[in-house]
């Protein structure tokens, strides 16, 4: 009974449980706590901003891929700079803004490219089509599978899940000339009376 | 209140005598007044059992809707009698099915002051005290206050708030463990019992994350009604109202909604948008069934009151019913997961000389044979203190290194660690010398 037994005492099955739990504890863990001060305080990071510090620090991203944070308190929103070395986009510098919200890793982040940019898996909003960032999102996926799912965009458009049908289209119809509309888009030009941002590296 | 319940019952007198009868609880007190087969060795029993159940503890219920309904008249008619009840939201018509404290004149009222009412004109004796308002708006001290706390939620971010606040404070303080008994509309029931058994955030990655679809179909070969409500609400919204957010609560912005998938509809001859098939969509609202919901509560209930009462064992630690084909259920003990990032991970206290640097701070964590840790980053409630990783964070904290730790930290402000070689998180609460 709560209030008249000693605080633990109602508990009944938990001095098993946690007897059992501290059995399987790697040696490592026997770590000399000084218990009562450290419980104390534990500093209140949310699930959410644990998962993108781990997430993040253990990035390694290609020299490709750089992060850029406007504000180190606020970890959950940053871009994402892509610059292909290779491919169709090659020369091109492309951002993207990831928002992460309290339910992430349960949600995934949501990512949008901040240019109007000619590709068949994006559309003129900046709305991505890449499966990890819906319908194929889990918790196991990280952030470095969701920046390593967008590059692959840049290298290999998908012509077969359009989110630009026109520039599908072209893609499908003839890669030649697909090649040259991305090249004309990215220097900020027209493709079908649709202009589009400059995308070149300085 | 008090007149309320004497016209309910025919006069002061007959109530008086009602709330005297010793055997209005005759059903419970059977549990109660005697041992059973599997009754812990320091169950009391009898007078003293009662009185804690009846006049000394103190219950919360979170959720006044499907399940919080069920809920909060089991506890009534088991003898809780301080009851207390908190939920945002308000009666909506399509709740009078199963949300049986209700009735048709509540709508747009408050579901916890409504069920509040209800309950306490319907079972003398019982005092329900109403919030109407957010979980998250409580401080700590607010569920301090009680001993148990029911969840009856349909949103998994309340429940993981909920969990890991009732965690935090198991962690700051023993004598603030409050039992945790978790409801699911989609049947599960189980105890948590903060930092002791597995908690909410331990079972995360069970959870089948909501239903999407892929984006090119919606925008180019939708086939579905909900294609078309997502078509409106994912790419229409904002491509018209730019950075305006959508509210799913505002009925104006539903009915947007509902005009935009209409027409695509119609446009790509797909039948069955409809008003309610919009508002469940873009809230992701997953049917309820009223009996889940009532064999769900029922076991919630138990669980409580042979938590307060200790009459019996209690539930060790995962119940799931499933109700598709046939009456099944299943009992298992969830594990606690040694990483899970509210209630693992380790935590330790570092001696710190007023004039280390945070390198030399960091570099005494290294040091540590028993961390052996190689590459940490280190963080605070307030942001990175320093990250090794990626490079613009390491460029942007690298300058702390050479800060003194003491000018670092606000009071109070506990460091998180986590390295590549560390399984799980580690928390250090620094003791400045």
């Amino acid at each position: 009974m709560l209030a008249l037994l000693p605080t633990t005492a109602y508990l009944h099955p938990i001095n098993t449980v946690t007897l059992s739990h501290r059995r399987h504890r790697p040696q490592l863990w026997s770590v000399k706590k000084n218990e009562e001060a450290a419980a104390k305080k534990k500093p209140k990071m949310t699930a959410a901003q644990l998962r993108v510090q781990k997430d993040l620090t253990e990035l390694e991203l290609p020299s490709t891929m750089t992060t850029q944070f406007p504000d180190l308190a606020d970890v959950l929103n940053f871009t994402l700079t892509i610059t292909p070395d290779e491919g169709i986009y090659k020369g091109g510098v492309f951002k993207f803004t990831f928002a992460i919200n309290a339910n992430y890793p349960h949600e995934p982040p949501k990512v949008r490219c901040v240019q109007k940019i000619y590709h068949p898996n994006l559309d003129l909003e900046g709305n991505v089509c890449l499966n990890i960032l819906r319908e194929d999102w889990k918790p196991v996926l990280n952030l470095s599978s969701v920046m390593i799912g967008i590059q692959y965009l840049f290298l290999e458009p998908n012509p077969d899940d359009p989110l630009n049908k026109d520039a599908a289209e072209d893609l499908r119809r003839n890669r030649e000339a697909f090649i040259q509309n991305v090249k004309t888009s990215m220097r900020g030009g027209s493709v079908r009376g649709e202009t589009f941002d400059r995308v070149l590296q300085a | 209140m008090t007149a309320a319940v004497a016209n309910a019952n025919g006069g002061p007198s007959k109530l008086t005598s009602y709330l005297a009868d010793e055997t209005r609880f005759a059903h419970i007190d059977k549990v109660l007044d005697r041992r059973g087969p599997w009754t812990d060795e320091r169950f009391v029993g009898g007078k003293e059992t009662k009185d804690f159940l009846r006049t000394q503890s103190k219950i919360l219920v979170i959720g006044a809707g499907g399940l919080g309904c069920e809920i909060l008249q089991n506890l009534a008619l088991s003898g809780f009698n301080n009851i207390h009840v908190i939920d945002m939201d308000t009666i909506d018509i399509s709740n009078l099915n199963r949300q049986f404290l209700f009735r048709e004149a509540d709508v747009g009222k408050s579901k916890a002051l409504c069920a509040a009412e209800f309950v306490m004109k319907r079972v003398p004796g019982v005092k329900v005290t109403a919030y109407h308002g957010k979980i998250q708006d409580h401080p700590q001290s607010f569920y301090a206050q009680f001993n148990i706390v029911v969840a009856g939620l349909d949103s998994i971010s309340a429940r993981r708030w909920i969990n890991a606040t009732l965690v935090q404070m198991a962690q700051e303080d023993e004598e603030n463990l409050k039992p945790l008994i978790d409801g699911g509309f989609k049947g599960q029931a189980r105890v948590i019992l903060p930092t002791v058994t597995s908690c909410y955030e331990c079972s995360i990655d069970m959870l089948t994350p909501p239903t999407a679809f892929p984006i090119c179909t919606i925008a180019n070969t939708p086939r579905l009604p909900e294609h078309c409500i997502e078509w409106a609400s994912v790419l229409e919204w904002p491509k018209v109202f730019k950075d305006k957010k959508l509210d799913t609560d505002d009925p104006d912005h539903i009915e947007w909604l509902y005009r935009q998938a209409s027409a695509r509809a119609a446009q790509f001859k797909i039948e069955g948008v409809t008003w309610a098939l919009t508002q469940g969509v873009v809230k992701n609202i997953i049917p309820a069934i009223a009996s889940t919901n009532a064999i769900i509560a029922a076991s919630c209930c138990n669980e409580a009151l042979k938590i307060a009462t200790a009459c019996a064992p209690f539930l060790n630690n995962y119940m799931m019913y499933v109700g598709n084909d046939s009456v099944y259920t299943y009992t298992f003990e969830h594990e606690k997961r040694p990483e899970c990032p509210v209630c693992g991970g380790e935590s330790l206290t570092a001696d710190v000389g007023r004039d280390w640097t945070l390198e030399r701070f960091i570099d005494s964590l290294i040091a540590r044979q028993d961390l052996q840790i190689s590459r940490p980053s280190l963080s605070t409630s307030r942001g990175a203190l320093y990250w090794p990783s990626p490079p613009d964070v390491h460029e942007a904290t690298k300058p702390n290194l050479e800060k003194l730790l003491v000018d670092l930290l606000i009071e109070d402000d506990g460091i998180t660690v986590l390295d590549p070689a560390l399984p799980v998180s580690l928390s250090i609460t620094v003791n400045f010398l």
